[in-house]
């Protein structure tokens, strides 16, 4: 996979990223390397899903792409310029990266209704529009993630939604700046199974029609071979292995990366699990 | 789909465990939204003498002569012209009562108030940003923390009251409840920070700074409403802690000699020999309304106590529970088997 200049129209470059944790137990020190040398580029229109499995560091690099967290080494570079971390400089990075979080049972606050979400950033980024403008935008918002009519959720408060319901206000919260780059951070993980492909499909639809750069962040490399344009697979904090989402899937050169493949259910090894197990249990 | 097909749960005698009965109950009681939460009995009672007292301190004043009018006879039991008898000095006891729960809940909702405030201050930056700011702010309030509360408030009042130039201002209710305001704080800093470090690391805190808000914002609007009930009980605390403390203050001697309390009505009657000379209608009202209204508000806020956190309310029908099985003999026995 060759690495596009930054001096293309907009890129969202990720350049040797680092980031340890000290962790003190008494007197002993120790270093956790959560993330080690990561280096890839997000373009708008493309999909990078970064594959790896808990505790791998694929969510330290999403916190810290959207600036939740600083890096011990290397550059996030936006267009070719160094990501800020404070003030306006910040404020307008941000309106061009956005991130849906994990757990929309927790990434809403319960306390405020589904318009708070979506029109605060619109306050934020847009700030010489009137507040009927952003009513207007806000709904439109809520309309565009298939949230119709946005009139009978923009008052409801987070608890009377379901979860595919909430990430899809997550989603339209991250699109309200006007974000060309999307950090989605396992954004199906916690719904159920049966609304997990509607999400997908509406975010693979607003990345092809806004011309979205999305990282994918997934364990699920199923959904990662489907709706991505790259395939990164993340080891403990290393980026082990990456290409085109079929060749990976289908010559996978890590050890880990055949593991992972294994672990995913497959019609042709049906029962073969079980199999395993009972002769296991039978051993011992 | 293969639901369907299961066969009914067999019906089991006996009392039903006790946690589904309860879970069922606050699931019916719940299921439709309130703008206000679930109405208990203890939080009924606590209001209803909360807001008795309130209004006996607020509107009684009005009705009857004036506290310090020493023209009647001194010492006069409770009856005709005098509900609840006169002083020493002649003063009508009932007068002196309203006018002293007007000043008492006066000095409580003061110094609970800015208690309350300066324990957001103290405990929610300290919990939210965290590092350097976190240190030090924890640093003084664990500094407020040991040092015991009863004698830092009498040296501070002591001194406040003989320093020159306050004039009126150093025997006032108003200068008491700052004290105690800003002597009274540091527990409920605690908490607060304890909570607010907490709902830090939620995702709606990071998702909202994602979307840009600025530090105090999400403190104010992200954060804060979610501690709602929290904030109310530590008010309330902090309302008990100050009408009790001035109380004690008054009982001392240092209160507001100049305005008219519960606790300096105590003092008087101590002063005043009302137990040697047997007036027990001079210092058995303001006493018994102290406790009363110390009683409503701990009640208020247990039962915010059990809003904010439902298992608690589990407790009492749980232990209901266990008293009527061992009546019927059917309590579980030590080994755990069903008797």
């Amino acid at each position: 996979m060759s690495h596009a200049k930054p001096n293309g129209p907009s890129t969202l470059e990720i350049k040797n990223l680092k980031r340890d944790y000290t962790l003190r137990s008494g007197f002993k020190r120790n270093v956790l390397h959560a993330v080690s040398d990561v280096s890839f580029t997000l373009e708008p229109g493309r999909t990078i899903a970064l594959v790896g499995e808990s505790g791998s560091g694929k969510s330290t690099v999403a916190r810290i792409i959207s600036r939740l967290e600083n890096a011990t080494g290397g550059q996030v570079l936006l267009d070719g310029a160094p990501a800020p971390t404070r003030g306006r400089a910040l404020e307008r990075y941000r309106s061009k990266v956005q991130m849906v979080f994990q757990d929309p049972f927790a990434s809403l606050n319960p306390f405020h209704t589904i318009l708070h979400h979506v029109e605060r950033p619109l306050r934020i980024h847009h700030p010489h529009l009137s507040s009927k403008q952003i009513k207007e935008r806000a709904y439109e918002l809520l309309e565009r993630v298939q949230l119709t009519p946005a009139s009978r959720y923009a008052d409801r408060r987070p608890h009377e939604l379901s979860g595919g319901q909430r990430q899809r206000v997550a989603i339209a919260r991250a699109l309200a700046p006007g974000a060309t780059y999307i950090v989605a951070d396992e954004p199906v993980s916690m719904l159920d199974v049966s609304i997990r492909l509607g999400v997908l499909n509406l975010l693979a639809e607003l990345q092809r029609s806004e011309g979205l750069g999305v990282l994918y962040i997934t364990h699920d490399l199923a959904t990662a071979r489907h709706f991505s344009d790259e395939i990164m697979v993340m080891y403990r904090g290393k980026i082990v292995e990456r290409g085109e989402p079929d060749s990976v899937i289908l010559n996978p050169q890590h050890e880990y990366t055949r593991t992972l493949l294994e672990a995913a259910a497959d019609p042709d090894r049906l029962g073969q699990l079980r199999a395993e197990v009972r002769a296991e249990g039978i051993t011992t | 789909m293969a639901d369907n097909t299961t066969p009914e749960v067999p019906v089991r005698t006996g009392p039903t465990p006790t946690s589904t009965l309860a879970t069922i109950r606050i699931a019916k009681n719940d299921r439709k939204r309130r703008p206000l939460p679930r109405i208990s009995g203890k939080l009924l009672t606590g209001i209803i003498i909360v807001v008795v007292i309130a209004l006996f301190g607020i509107l009684a004043p009005f009705f009857v002569q004036d506290p310090r009018f020493s023209g009647n006879d001194a010492l006069l039991p409770p009856g005709d012209g005098h509900i609840l008898g006169t002083t020493k000095l002649g003063y009508d006891v009932f007068a002196q009562l309203a006018w002293g729960t007007r000043g008492s809940l006066f000095v409580g909702v003061v110094a609970g108030a800015l208690a309350l405030l300066l324990a957001i201050l103290f405990g929610v930056l300290a919990g939210y940003f965290g590092g350097v700011v976190d240190e030090i702010l924890t640093l003084l309030t664990n500094i407020m923390l040991v040092i015991p509360g009863l004698p830092l408030v009498m040296v501070i009042a002591a001194y406040v009251q003989n320093t020159e130039g306050l004039g009126p201002f150093a025997r006032s209710s108003f200068l008491v409840a700052i004290v105690l305001g800003i002597t009274g704080w540091a527990g409920s800093a605690v908490v607060l920070r304890a909570t607010a470090k907490s709902l830090r690391m939620r995702d709606y805190v990071a998702a909202s700074r994602v979307a840009g808000e600025r530090p105090l914002r999400v403190i104010f609007v992200e954060i804060l409403p979610n501690l709602v009930p929290l904030l109310a009980a530590q008010l309330i605390f902090g309302v008990i802690f100050a009408i009790l403390g001035e109380a004690g203050l008054s009982y001392l001697g240092l209160g507001p000699t100049g305005s008219i309390t519960l606790g300096t009505m105590l003092n008087d009657a101590q002063t005043g020999q009302a137990v040697g000379s047997q007036a027990w209608w001079w210092f058995i009202p303001p006493g018994a309304l102290i406790a009363l209204l110390g009683t409503g508000l701990s009640l208020i806020n247990f039962a915010i106590d059990e809003i904010v956190n439902p298992k608690l309310r589990l407790a009492p029908q749980a232990a209901r529970n266990q008293r009527k099985a061992n009546r019927e003999g059917r309590s579980v026995s030590e080994n755990g088997a069903i008797a």
